[in-house]
């Protein structure tokens, strides 16, 4: 019920604050996705989409973190 | 899929496997809160890869399971009056209430239709100004935005013919209420990323304080799930009680304003009954005073039936991490997702739906009780 998928911005489009909306590309599957509470949303930024609603922008920066965290915490740990 | 597939590494779930298995050093029970972790869960066996040593219990956060009886019922009738048009998320068609379930009522000539979102029926009520579309508004943190907006956008555009059934729940006072049980054995929790996506979690942070327990943000992939555990576990064999982010692609602490904002303003928290859990102070959110013609309960005053719950099924102990699936006689036998005795059974992401998907011939309880013959399904 709280499945929310990550997909890429591929267009913004206007309309007023509550109707801001843009295409979201989910590997391939295009979708209409509104933005109004994702309002700094870039193209090409990718976006966490839940009920049809952008409801965070994903940071590249911290899910190469939590990637690499084990990596990080290990030499630390064995030490 | 970009931020799915790297999260679902084998190689690094085995590590983090590892990693748990070199840190614990006594037996630890931790629950995840969330109906969609426990999906994930359970279908990539990440439970199977911890040491014997951990539990991990399967919590409330299933929105399917836990909308009461009563609301179901409320949402036929009025789904069965003329000139309505039902508009329901599409897990919520085979839940029983008392008296059947959406999908019955279809059957029988009701407009019942599946949306993906909210606003999916405002646009429907637009197209249709002769008919009175209704929404029903269930779901947790992360799904109350949507219905927000669509609330918003109505008001906005003077919509008429758009009203909904709200029975949207908030999972702090859950956590909560679990906690102040005397019957609870939980130690840690996972919190639902997506929940806290929208709402931050500093409303956890007093929730660790109070009660000496980690929680820790936890996504849905395999790797996020083992991180969370992870990171808890490692909490409690500190000896630490405190709210860690494994989530951080996605969440920060505040987090969305925008979207907390419009909550706020078109809805009221109130209290609201658990499915299986009884009543739960400030746990629900209701339409706000200025929004109170988009109330549909209201607008159509519709007649339920008396409140019966089936009495073979165990799923109120299961929401609260007391029993699993297994420990249930009924399940697999009398109880199935085709014709399911409770909630837990119904929503792909009830505990009892996910193990029978992926655990059906998995052991099962060794000793059972003699009970009575399950009553048939609704």
């Amino acid at each position: 019920m709280c499945l929310a998928i990550p997909g890429q911005v591929l267009s913004l489009e206007g309309g007023n604050a509550l109707m801001r909306s843009g295409r979201v590309s989910f590997a391939g599957i295009v979708k209409l996705v509104n933005f109004a509470y994702v309002p700094e949303v870039k193209l090409g930024n990718y976006v966490l989409v839940h009920a049809g609603f952008g409801i965070a922008i994903v940071d590249e920066d911290e899910a190469l973190k939590t990637l690499a965290y084990l990596a990080e915490i290990e030499p630390e740990e064995l030490s | 899929m970009k931020y799915v597939d790297e999260f679902r590494d084998h190689t690094l779930i085995r590590r983090y496997a590892d990693r748990i298995a070199s840190v614990v050093t006594r037996p630890w029970t931790i629950m995840e809160i969330c109906g969609g972790q426990t999906h994930s869960i359970v279908r990539h066996g990440l439970d199977r890869l911890l040491p014997d040593q951990v539990t991990l219990l399967h919590g409330p956060g299933c929105p399917v399971c836990v909308t009461p009886a009563e609301i179901i019922d409320t949402a036929i009738a009025i789904a069965a009056l003329p000139d309505v048009i039902f508009c329901s998320f599409g897990d919520m068609l085979r839940v029983p209430g008392n008296g059947g379930s959406l999908l019955a009522a279809k059957a029988r000539g009701a407009d019942v239709r599946i949306v993906y979102s909210p606003l999916d029926a405002l646009e429907l009520a637009r197209r249709t100004p002769g008919r009175d579309v209704v929404f029903f508004a269930i779901g947790f943190e992360t799904t109350a935005p949507a219905t927000a907006m669509a609330v918003a956008q109505a008001e906005q555009d003077g919509i008429m013919n758009f009203t909904l059934l709200v029975s949207h729940v908030l999972v702090p006072p859950a956590i909560e209420a679990l906690l102040v049980d005397a019957q609870n054995t939980v130690q840690g929790f996972l919190a639902a990323g997506h929940v806290c996506t929208v709402m931050g979690y500093w409303e956890y942070e007093p929730i660790a304080r109070r009660f000496a327990v980690p929680i820790v943000v936890t996504g849905f992939e395999p790797v996020d799930l083992m991180q969370g555990i992870y990171l808890c576990l490692r909490q409690l064999e500190g000896g630490r009680h405190e709210v860690e982010n494994a989530y951080s692609r996605s969440v920060r602490r505040e987090g969305n304003r925008v979207a907390q904002d419009l909550m706020q303003k078109v809805f009221t928290v109130q209290p609201q009954s658990w499915r299986g859990i009884g009543e739960i102070a400030r746990s629900g959110l209701g339409l706000a005073g200025a929004y109170a013609r988009f109330d549909a309960a209201a607008k159509f005053h519709p007649a339920t039936p008396l409140a019966v719950e089936a009495g073979a099924c165990i799923s109120g102990e299961i929401l609260r991490g007391l029993k699993k699936p297994h420990d249930c006689p009924s399940f697999g036998k009398h109880c199935t997702p085709e014709s399911p005795l409770g909630a837990t059974m119904v929503s792909s992401e009830g505990a009892c739906a996910a193990y029978f998907r992926y655990r059906r011939h998995a052991t099962a309880p060794t000793v059972r009780a003699a009970m009575p013959v399950a009553r048939a399904a609704s």
